[in-house]
């Protein structure tokens, strides 16, 4: 097992005298590899920080201004909003030793409920946003309890929840889509995450603003919150968090909820960027969730990762999939290099775990 | 909840007849003409007017009709369950939507051989004469009408058109080359290889991207083509759910007045696109006349051992196609977006 996160974040600090204190232990290890991996390990978000800036580069010679201009960039920060928010609630599960296959179905059982209950039902539209919100963290608190408190391994409760909400959603929604052209006439409200202000060229959206607020937000609560100290722990070591009086039940039900209330909002944002509400939308974010975050940096063993990395992972995606579109690439060639990423991330991650402070 | 209902009757009856072969025999003495329907997923709304189809014609011939689907489109394996089950069942005929046209064959064939006819719906199988029969969408002439549309609609301007093209995906399956190559040959553009797209020359031809046939793989393709050209002005797409997506990323650069959409489907939501002008022009199928016909000729066959014959001239049974647009151009017929209406589905 590894240090407790705790301590790690604690030391950030002292990260440069750190590091030669080091060296002096383990004089076989000593020189610029174990340094770096060391560096590292303090802040796992550097690894996927530096390869987001090495493709940007890459593909911005390759391609000059067609991708490395303001539009083109802020273009893949919109591609890519709906997988950073639900890859933000999916860094929180796997922080906690867990993994959400949920996550995908959802967030558009939420955007249905939002759709339907403000066109079947006539419901003032602010109600039901709030009621797709609360959709999702009911579905959360669920998976919530069934991992804390009957002690079911979070893949399979998941992996049902996922078929249990898809299905809800088909039967539900009758599969109707209803249409942009509708919501924007009667409750533009819904669309709000898709709403855009221009910046010297640059196009951003509510979305793409939400999407960077929520991972510093969150940033902010992991690393200065007790609740943050106490995800990192219980995804540690459960059993060590318990016995230093950690409420592990209490913690794993709050990051469900707060995971399924992210998707739900993620669903809202789904609504923004295209148009209208389909209850076949976003039938692979759990897997392109995953995805991010692992590329990430985040260690699928719990306890080990920051949610910044996660964004970059998101990003990282994102830049390969519209850089390799631009070269005129057969799309095969990016679902081969991102599972390249993938197994090269946890190469990574697994030589960075070595390392002995 | 019917569904649900056959399909465990139906799981139990495979279950059953598969300990006793002598019970199957039995099972195929019955008088009652039995059919089955397969489609690539119960959630598509094209398959849900199809199967509604199906059951109203199979109530009115006294036909017993169990349904079947995959999970997911593309979901093969669930296609083979469901046919071999209606071999196990006894079943006169069987309506299917090959999620996979080539490697559901050898389990139609099986079910060839045990008597059954088997009608390809919507997608032909690859070879055609895989199956007893097709009634499908001419899908190459549903993508020509909306090229010959679009071409006719700009005037002397198609000369000088830039067109982007929003396919299904990658693996570039029949009915999508089809409408693709379709559309070129209607707007007046050499198709080179006209079994694949994407080798065309022409310099008007911006790009090809795909879509997943949904609003955010329609959404984002759109995106993808506009950063190779801002100025497209020409977009083809596989059908009306990318369209949708297309028109949002045309929207949020402020071009979408300027931008021609054209689509294939005809479905209720796609119509009343086409009246909202999102869409400017959209081929409309008809999958309820598929499964009605296809009923009608299981039953043919189980009374009468006939075999349903092809459209004079085509390798399938044409089950019709027309345009829908409120801006009519001369020379290519179509039907107004209230005719649309009434015709649509979903």
């Amino acid at each position: 097992m590894d240090k407790p996160e705790v301590k790690r974040q604690e030391s950030d600090v002292a990260l440069a005298t750190a590091s030669e204190t080091v060296a002096d232990f383990n004089p076989h290890r000593s020189g610029v590899a174990h340094r770096l991996q060391h560096a590292l390990h303090m802040n796992p978000a550097i690894v996927p920080m530096i390869v987001l800036l090495l493709s940007i580069l890459l593909f911005g010679a390759l391609l000059g201004s067609k991708f490395f201009s303001p539009f083109a960039l802020t273009l893949i920060l919109q591609q890519v909003q709906i997988v950073g928010i639900v890859a933000a609630a999916q860094s929180l599960i796997i922080l906690t030793a867990g993994i959400d296959l949920s996550v995908g179905a959802i967030m558009v059982i939420s955007s249905v409920v939002m759709g339907q209950f403000t066109f079947r039902y006539g419901i003032p539209v602010p109600v039901s946003i709030l009621a797709g919100l609360m959709c999702g963290t009911f579905f959360g608190w669920v998976s919530g309890v069934l991992v804390s408190k009957v002690k079911l391994p979070p893949f399979i409760v998941t992996l049902g929840m996922w078929q249990i909400v898809l299905a809800t959603n088909f039967l539900y929604s009758a599969n109707e889509t209803i249409r942009a052209q509708d919501i924007e006439t009667h409750a533009p409200l819904l669309q709000l995450f898709g709403e855009k202000f221009n910046i010297g060229g640059a196009v951003f959206t509510v979305g793409v603003v939400f999407m960077v607020a929520l991972v510093l937000v969150l940033t902010y609560a992991l690393r200065h919150t007790a609740w943050g100290r106490h995800v990192y722990a219980v995804g540690d070591d459960k059993e060590a968090a318990a016995l230093s009086g950690v409420k592990t039940d209490r913690v794993l039900i709050s990051v469900y909820m707060l995971s399924g209330l992210i998707c739900a909002f993620a669903g809202w944002a789904l609504i923004g960027r295209i148009g209208s509400v389909s209850p076949t939308a976003g039938q692979l974010t759990n897997i392109e969730s995953i995805t991010a975050v692992v590329i990430g940096g985040i260690s699928l063993f719990g306890g080990r990762g920051s949610i910044l990395g996660t964004l970059f992972g998101a990003l990282i995606v994102g830049v390969f999939t519209l850089g390799l579109r631009l070269l005129g690439a057969d799309a095969q060639w990016t679902y081969l290099l991102i599972g390249v990423l993938i197994i090269g991330a946890v190469a990574v991650d697994q030589w960075i775990r070595k390392v002995s402070v | 909840m019917t569904t649900t209902k056959t399909r465990i009757a139906a799981l139990m009856a495979a279950t059953a007849l598969a300990s006793t072969t002598m019970v199957g025999t039995a099972m195929a003495d019955d008088h009652t003409t039995s059919a089955c329907l397969i489609t690539k997923t119960e959630t598509n709304p094209f398959f849900v007017k199809m199967r509604e189809g199906a059951n109203a014609k199979a109530e009115e011939l006294g036909i017993e009709l169990k349904s079947f689907a995959g999970r997911i489109d593309g979901d093969h394996k669930t296609q083979v369950q469901a046919i071999e089950t209606c071999i196990a069942d006894g079943a006169d005929g069987i309506l299917l939507t090959a999620s996979d046209t080539s490697a559901i064959v050898s389990a139609v064939q099986q079910a060839r051989d045990a008597g059954i006819l088997v009608i390809a719906l919507d997608t032909p199988l690859d070879p055609i004469d895989a199956a007893d029969a097709t009634f499908a969408t001419d899908n190459f002439r549903a993508g020509e009408l909306i090229g010959t549309w679009a071409a006719g609609r700009l005037g002397d301007e198609a000369e000088n058109a830039r067109i982007g093209l929003l396919n299904v995906n990658v693996s570039q399956p029949a009915v999508g080359v089809l409408r693709n190559q379709g559309f070129l040959e209607g707007f007046g553009i050499d198709l080179g290889d006209p079994n694949k797209w994407g080798d065309e020359t022409d310099s008007r031809i911006v790009g090809q991207d795909i879509s997943d046939g949904n609003e955010e793989g329609g959404r984002e393709g759109m995106e993808n083509l506009l950063v190779e050209d801002p100025m497209i002005n020409v977009v083809y797409t596989i059908n009306e759910p990318a369209a949708a997506g297309a028109y949002q990323a045309l929207k949020s650069m402020g071009r979408e007045n300027e931008v021609l959409v054209v689509s294939v489907d005809g479905s209720c939501s796609g119509v009343a696109n086409v009246r909202d002008g999102v869409i400017g022009a959209t081929a409309q199928q008809y999958p309820l006349r598929m499964a009605s016909l296809g009923i009608e000729a299981i039953k043919t066959w189980a009374d009468e051992g006939i075999k349903p014959e092809p459209t004079p001239g085509k390798d399938f049974f044409d089950t019709g196609v027309s345009l829908v647009t409120d801006q009519p151009v001369d020379n290519v017929d179509s039907i107004s977006v209230a005719e649309g209406m009434q015709r649509c589905w979903g």
